[in-house]
């Protein structure tokens, strides 16, 4: 089988103050895997059982609704977690950083944009980084496990960096303050991680 | 267009009762006249309706239902955020009170705010909320948002009772009999639209004035059966909010064990009076 559900890179308490270790902990046992037993069993003796992720969202719009809630989920917490790290923080630097500059003008002004975006999507769903098919750089959200890979979504590209506002994300600890938990985000990104991604998702 | 007239009529004759205030509405609870139990059925327009149902049709605008049509028929800018029906703790073990006294005093009451926000200085601050939500598709999105999320919670809160519980009687436990075939259908039926409405949204029994039948469905987000943009519409007896904030503290993940225990706290004999109050119209 193609798929694998991969541990966390780090202990459920590494993210603590930032995102406590029960919501780390439901979030990775429970939401993530049920998402990912979900998605193996959705694509089971499907043709799609031996795709990858995106050629999977490439046509999201023509597979079951249980591939694309299930699939998304899956694929977005992999990298939610990965661009998350115990020393992350700070800001980017190299190519990264000149072309968040070259896009937004400044970091913080970036940073603006993604809070934003994060912020106003109503309900569940979350907010990406990405970069477009002509390598620009892109700050958007979408709903639920809805993604930029998707031939659904309105703004499509590779996403670089993601942040999940479902409230199981933050509840816990922030409840009703999604902004709180937005602000806490930016002390956990792992720049060298989200680097690497814009790298690979050039063309 | 049929269901738009049909709610313009049902607010013109539920603001035929002049002397029914919403200080009353929100506030007192009076007693149940004895003139109103024997009011002669008016006609209804809605005579579909009639074949199909035993329901009485007098003009059943009780007082007791607290936040009932009279309440909604005012200008949406002179709606009052009404009272929580009960303790932060009395939903308890069922919801926790923590959970209520968040999820009542910030995001309902944020819901409300954003909504006077988004109709101040509009000509939705002069219209009645169901008329905003029947051309909801006209108006901006943090109308369709907070509105909804104004209106729903408030039917939320109001469906449950810390006295809840049970089956529903008389003419709403026939009508469930009659359109889902026994109340555990019915409740199979809830049970799973409430479960599989994914991410955030709202699961509904509704009355649908069209056909005179109940349905169930489910809605995204702040979105209720009442909006134009709902793939069934209909006017909504039962609310349940299956946004995580409704049961994360308690149930996290569980939303199932959640939906299951919701059924300890329904106030059937307010779904009966939203019925009445529905039919009767
Ligand atoms: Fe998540
Ligand atoms: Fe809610």
């Amino acid at each position: 089988m193609n798929f694998e559900f991969p541990s966390l890179p780090y202990a459920y308490d590494a993210l603590e103050p930032h995102i406590d270790k029960l919501t780390m902990e439901i979030h990775h046992t429970k939401h993530h895997r049920a998402y990912f037993d979900k998605f193996v069993a959705a694509v089971a003796g499907t043709e799609l059982e031996s795709k990858t992720l995106e050629e999977i969202f490439a046509g999201i719009s023509k597979a079951p609704v249980a591939v694309r809630n299930n699939g998304g989920g899956f694929f977005n917490h992999n990298l939610f977690w990965e661009i998350l790290s115990p020393n992350g923080g700070g800001q980017p630097t190299g190519k990264l950083a000149e072309a968040i500059a070259a896009k937004f003008g400044s970091f913080d002004e970036f940073k603006t944009r993604f809070n934003d975006a994060a912020a106003n999507r109503f309900g569940s769903g979350w907010a990406w980084l990405s970069v477009k098919a002509d390598n620009s750089l892109c700050v958007c959200s979408s709903p639920n496990q809805d993604n930029p890979l998707m031939d659904v979504h309105d703004c499509q590209g590779t996403p670089i960096l993601g942040l999940d506002v479902w409230e199981h994300a933050y509840y816990l600890k922030y409840q009703n303050r999604r902004p709180d938990y937005i602000g806490a985000f930016w002390s956990l990104v792992n720049w060298e991680k989200v680097s690497e991604n814009y790298m690979k998702a050039l063309k | 267009m049929k269901y738009r007239l049909f709610l313009v009529a049902a607010l013109i004759f539920a603001a035929s009762f002049p002397d029914f205030s919403i200080a009353q509405a929100v506030k007192v609870k009076p007693a149940k006249s004895p003139a109103a139990k024997k009011a002669d059925p008016v006609k209804s327009d809605t005579p579909a309706t009639e074949s199909k149902t035993t329901i009485n049709k007098a003009p059943v605008l009780l007082p007791a239902v607290k936040t009932g049509i009279s309440f909604w028929s005012s200008a949406s800018s002179a709606l009052p955020f009404p009272e929580l029906p009960y303790e932060y703790g009395a939903l308890e073990p069922v919801i926790d009170k923590l959970t209520v006294e968040i999820h009542y005093d910030r995001h309902h009451r944020a819901y409300y705010n954003n909504f006077m926000k988004a109709i101040a200085d509009t000509k939705m601050a002069s219209m009645p909320i169901t008329e905003i939500f029947a051309n909801i598709a006209e108006f901006p999105v943090a109308v369709r948002n907070n509105g909804g999320g104004f209106y729903n919670h408030v039917l939320y809160w109001e469906n449950m009772s810390p006295k809840g519980g049970g089956e529903p009687t008389g003419e709403l436990a026939e009508m469930i009999k009659k359109y889902f075939g026994s109340f555990s259908a019915f409740t199979e039926k809830f049970n799973e639209a409430a479960k599989s409405r994914f991410g955030s949204g709202w699961a509904w029994l509704s009355y649908d004035p069209l056909n005179g039948e109940l349905f169930v469905s489910s809605t995204a987000n702040q979105d209720n059966p009442l909006m134009q943009v709902a793939e069934r519409k209909g006017i909504p007896l039962l609310a349940l909010d299956v946004w995580e904030h409704a049961y994360y503290l308690k149930y996290q993940n569980k939303r199932a064990d959640y939906v299951t225990e919701f059924w300890k706290m329904v106030n059937w004999p307010e779904v009966d009076k939203r019925l009445k109050a529905a039919v009767g119209r």
